[in-house]
């Protein structure tokens, strides 16, 4: 089990709800990956007040627990009214923070997600910032009130993988008691295995997955890759070494280079 | 046997008609007041089912590839085949792979086939797919023709008509999309422009791949293309928002540069009536057959659903087997 904020989960994935083909293998992805907690996201469906109720009810008879999240922002006030709506629609004070600084590289704006996490926390949300690799703005971060941080381990939707393992190994050594979410960039589940190996405490992902051939095949790999690096992290891995060594004792034998 | 439809969309003309030529004594209601302003006029009028497979599941293929066949059999001049051609930036050349790798029907263009199949993109770009057996109509040049043959056909309308209003059929088809009150039912919004500049010519439906902002642009008449489109978990009509014309626009200057002197002519909202797997359903409810959840696929999949629907009220000893009781090949137990 998984303490995540006080909430057991079953599995330390998480996964996001857009780009899917259909609703229904959406649905089928989810059951094939054992997440329990899907993130949803309001800005786009905004523009006509409730007019994504439908969607947004899809979403709760997933039967997980949600993660609204606040993609698409721009702005810390769009961010917190996008969040304080999600509050509203879902039931739940648990915000996945996304305030964007980039529009190319979808990089999220580290000073508007201090402010904006500042302003969510004290009004009761429990913010999971969507952050960098950066060490500082993680202790800002948790300074506002944050109690998870979600770095990113290559732009979003990139599919490229962790391109910076010092930063994500430097991460995890100064934050041993935050819980340590990598949330986007994986783009295959050996990714996901390679982060989790790191320690860190689950991963979240959307487009891996829903933009696969088969995206429930690619669901239930990846909720396998994620189960094998965090048993790997806790099994005690081999360090590299440069020499070989057998397996089979190799008594006998008058051969030692 | 006097049959009512309810709906004048593709999904009621199609239906109409395959009651029609069946020998029913035909009456379209429809609660507006004239053709058009429903998901079907806001249409793209793409008959591309191999394309469409890069997301949509296999029965979208299975209904949808006789679908030229029919439209041009039942009104000769619609149609235009000439294929879809599909195009990405060299910086986006994964995304020709990956669709190439998801879809069938279709081969690899270069340059210079390019070229001589759309000779405005001459430089534009490198590498290609082209989906030779694809077609494209014009949904309102072809619903008004529509509306002509079956009426000539003896096919009666009442606009702006509330359905109760007319009354003694035997038969009900209920074709109103998310008018139905289906609760299964959701709303997908998709946002559209009509642009019109004669700096561009095009033969063919033309895709242009991007991660993001994937568009399609369909000639029309005119100096006419219709420039689509958006997908949205919503149901509002509302306005086309500011986002979704600039992504538009800017993955249309993409494609073509003289896009940005185009005229707007346009910028319309459509909703599409779609069921959780995106698939359409043909569904008998006593004595009403209700035909909806054709999603992004109305002109590509109506006359297969039309033909299951006029089956389903003529044929009562034989078992029709429906769309979405096919199998779904990419679901897992």
């Amino acid at each position: 089990m998984f303490d995540l904020l006080g909430t057991a989960l079953s599995s330390r994935l998480l996964l996001g709800t857009a780009q899917y083909p259909s609703p229904a293998i959406l649905a089928d992805a989810v059951k094939a990956s054992g997440t329990s907690v899907v993130t949803v996201a309001l800005r786009r469906e905004m523009a006509g007040g409730r007019a994504g109720e439908k969607f947004w009810s899809l979403i709760r008879s997933l039967g997980t627990r949600i993660l609204p999240n606040t993609a698409g922002c721009h702005s810390v006030k769009e961010a917190v009214t996008t969040a304080k709506m999600a509050r509203e629609v879902f039931g739940t004070s648990w915000i996945k923070l996304e305030v964007i600084g980039n529009h190319d590289t979808l990089q999220p704006d580290v000073f508007g997600l201090v402010e904006a996490a500042r302003i969510l926390c004290d009004d009761g949300f429990s913010v999971f910032p969507y952050t960098t690799d950066d060490l500082v703005v993680a202790e800002r971060l948790l300074e506002a009130g944050c109690q998870v941080l979600m770095p990113w381990c290559a732009p979003i939707g990139s599919a490229l993988g962790p391109v910076n393992m010092t930063a994500l190994r430097s991460m995890r050594g100064h934050f041993p008691g935050v819980p340590l979410i990598v949330d986007a960039g994986l783009g295959r589940p050996s990714h996901a295995a390679t982060v989790m190996e790191l320690g860190f405490d689950a991963v979240l992902l959307n487009t891996a997955i829903a933009k696969a051939a088969d995206p429930v095949g690619m669901a239930r790999a990846f909720g396998k890759a994620v189960e094998a690096g965090r048993e790997a992290f806790g099994s005690g891995m081999l360090e590299p070494r440069d020499v070989a060594v057998p397996s089979t004792p190799t008594f006998g034998k008058a051969v030692f280079a | 046997m006097r049959v009512l439809v309810k709906g004048a969309g593709v999904a009621g003309l199609t239906a109409a008609f395959e009651l029609a030529i069946r020998g029913a004594a035909v009456t379209v209601a429809e609660a507006r007041d004239a053709l058009g302003g429903n998901a079907s006029w806001f249409a793209g009028g793409m008959l591309a089912p191999w394309c469409e497979c890069e997301s949509a599941e296999q029965p979208v293929l299975d209904l949808g590839r006789d679908a030229a066949d029919w439209w041009d059999a039942v009104l000769p001049g619609q149609v235009t085949r000439a294929g879809t051609l599909v195009v990405a930036a060299p910086r986006d050349a994964g995304e020709l792979d990956r669709l190439a790798s998801r879809t069938s029907g279709h081969r690899r263009v270069d340059e210079d086939e390019i070229v001589l199949l759309e000779p405005d993109l001459a430089g534009r770009f490198r590498r290609g797919l082209l989906f030779p057996d694809e077609a494209h109509l014009d949904p309102r040049q072809a619903m008004a023709a529509f509306y002509d043959r079956l009426a000539a056909m003896g096919v009666e309308f009442h606009f702006g008509a509330d359905a109760s209003a007319v009354s003694g059929f035997d038969r009900q088809i209920e074709c109103t999309g998310m008018a139905a009150g289906d609760d299964r039912l959701r709303g997908v919004r998709g946002e559209m422009l009509i642009l019109n500049t004669p700096d561009v010519s095009l033969s063919r439906p033309v895709r242009l791949l991007h991660p993001r902002f994937p568009l399609y642009t369909v000639p029309r008449t005119d100096h006419r293309f219709m420039i689509g489109a958006t997908m949205i978990e919503s149901q509002s009509v509302g306005p086309v928002t500011a986002r979704s014309m600039m992504e538009l626009l800017g993955a249309a200057c993409a494609l073509h540069p003289a896009f940005g002197e185009a005229e707007i002519v346009e910028a319309g909202v459509g909703v599409r009536p779609a069921f959780p797997d995106n698939l359409p359903r043909v569904e008998a409810h006593g004595s009403t057959v209700a035909i909806n959840g054709l999603y992004r696929h109305g002109f590509l999949l109506a006359p297969a659903m039309a033909r299951q629907a006029a089956e389903l009220i003529f044929s009562h000893d034989k078992p029709v087997e429906l769309a979405h009781e096919t199998d779904r090949q990419r679901r897992s137990a």
